[in-house]
């Protein structure tokens, strides 16, 4: 589904990915983990060109999308994006935030893009305040819409950075609930995230990027017990 | 001191028509120069550098320059410029118009700046084109953030409009001072004049209050 080849990123002189490779399988989810400047959020972003590759390569279902004339906007039509902090179109209702990319970009029909969107907010559970604003809304509340409104785009992948780093504890529960649902439905993710416990039970692989650079990649429970590198064990012993 | 309105009483309405003329170019010229301060400020954010150049220099020379110099320009050199006699009234327009849109493009400009820059990453991870993205997402925003600003401009363009009292428009500070003319008395009908601006304003102002109000709400 994705295949990333020998990605690099400077912002200026400084090198905040150096030579990135890997591969994303349909349906995978990937857990890309790190401490803190390892260039695990650039490297998301970089997968649907919110950050321009300073060199290296990027296909996403065979087609190069670092390649000069690609279709930026068609691309990232089929990868949505969920950010940490929400990002809901404060000036739209809930129902609307949903409605507006499926109208605007896809020139859905009103009506059909409504009743879609009504479906993906019940899924949330934000069927109730269809018509109420994002200033309304707790944390949790607004990132589960966020989720709604990149899913009504019906992407075949999904990115999300560091999804549940602006919540309160008591609402990380509620979009980890989401997103693991979606994953059991056969999404192809990719999660930069704090959350380990979540990483080891939803992840099918785990990405550990310190530097710049994959230091590890492996099945979750492997990760987890017995990390390699001297660099996870550290991080691990850090955060777990 | 001795004053004495009795003497213009009858020409109070006369001055009162005013302001008809006052309100319309102020208003004429608030639409047009909002609609070139955005377009002004579109250019000033791009990444086109002729565009940046061409909207600054633009913004240099009517902020550089006094209003007072352009509304006569655009006045008394229409005939030789466009081969025709522009009437004062549509002098008045453009020159406000083309002057507050310098003014406006630098408020939008900020008020562009100061939306949340994850909006427009949103929008464009949603593959939302640019100028869908600006007329939809990011301007709405940036108008709520900076309507004291723009009903600022709006008051002084409504003062500011006086001056078009020196190129003939029969705007209220016009017809004060004929009517001074008229009876050999200027202060009163300045005073009144003055009294008319100040109470436009005041309203003006309470409006503004009112629409900020209800836009904080929602």
């Amino acid at each position: 589904m994705i295949k990333v080849e020998n990605l690099q990123k400077n912002f200026g002189k400084l090198e905040v990915l150096k030579g990135i490779t890997t591969e994303i399988k349909e349906g995978e989810v990937i857990a890309v983990i790190g401490p803190s400047g390892s260039g695990k959020s650039t490297f998301l972003r970089c997968l649907n060109l919110m950050e321009t590759p300073t060199g290296g390569s990027v296909w996403i279902k065979g087609q190069e999308i670092t390649a000069p004339k690609t279709n930026v906007l068609a691309m990232r039509q089929n990868v949505g994006m969920v950010f940490q902090h929400f990002n809901l179109f404060p000036h739209k209702t809930v129902l609307e935030n949903v409605t507006y990319a499926p109208v605007k970009v896809k020139k859905m029909n009103k009506d059909e893009a409504k009743k879609e969107a009504m479906d993906i907010l019940a899924k949330v559970g934000m069927a109730e305040k269809a018509n109420e604003y994002p200033g309304q809304l707790s944390g949790g509340q607004k990132q589960r819409v966020a989720i709604a409104r990149a899913l009504a785009m019906k992407p075949e992948i999904m990115l999300f950075d560091e999804p549940t780093s602006a919540l309160d504890p008591e609402m990380v529960k509620e979009v980890l609930e989401v997103m693991k649902s979606l994953a059991i439905s056969g999404m192809t993710m990719a999660i930069v995230t704090h959350e380990m416990g979540f990483a080891k039970e939803v992840a099918d692989r785990v990405l550990f990027l310190d530097g710049g650079v994959i230091v590890e990649d492996s099945a979750p429970e492997l990760f987890f017990t017995s990390p390699k590198s001297q660099r996870a064990k550290e991080f691990l012993q850090k955060v777990l | 001191m001795n004053l004495d309105f009795t003497g213009i009483i009858p020409s109070m309405p006369y001055i009162l028509e005013g302001v008809k003329i006052t309100l319309q170019i102020a208003a004429l010229a608030a639409v047009f120069g909002f609609i070139l301060g955005t377009l002004l400020a579109l250019c000033k954010i791009s990444k086109l550098k002729v565009l940046i150049w061409l909207a600054d220099f633009y913004t240099s020379i009517f902020r550089g320059t006094p209003l007072v110099l352009q509304l006569m320009i655009i006045y008394f050199a229409s005939p030789q410029l466009f081969g025709f006699q522009i009437e004062g009234y549509w002098a008045a327009v453009l020159s406000f118009s083309l002057n507050s849109g310098a003014y406006i493009s630098e408020v939008i400009r900020g008020g562009i700046l100061a939306v949340d820059k994850g909006q427009r990453e949103a929008a464009m991870a949603l593959g939302v084109p640019y100028t869908s993205m600006m007329a939809n997402i990011i301007l709405p925003q940036a108008y709520k953030n900076i309507l004291p600003a723009l009903m600022n401009e709006f008051i002084t363009l409504t003062k500011e409009s006086a001056i078009v009292t020196t190129i003939g428009v029969m705007d209220i500070m016009r017809r004060a001072y004929q009517v001074g003319g008229e009876t050999f008395q200027y202060l009163e009908p300045l005073l009144f004049a003055g009294l008319i601006y100040y109470v436009l304003v005041m309203i003006l102002t309470f409006i503004g209050k009112m629409v900020e109000k209800r836009l904080q709400h929602s």
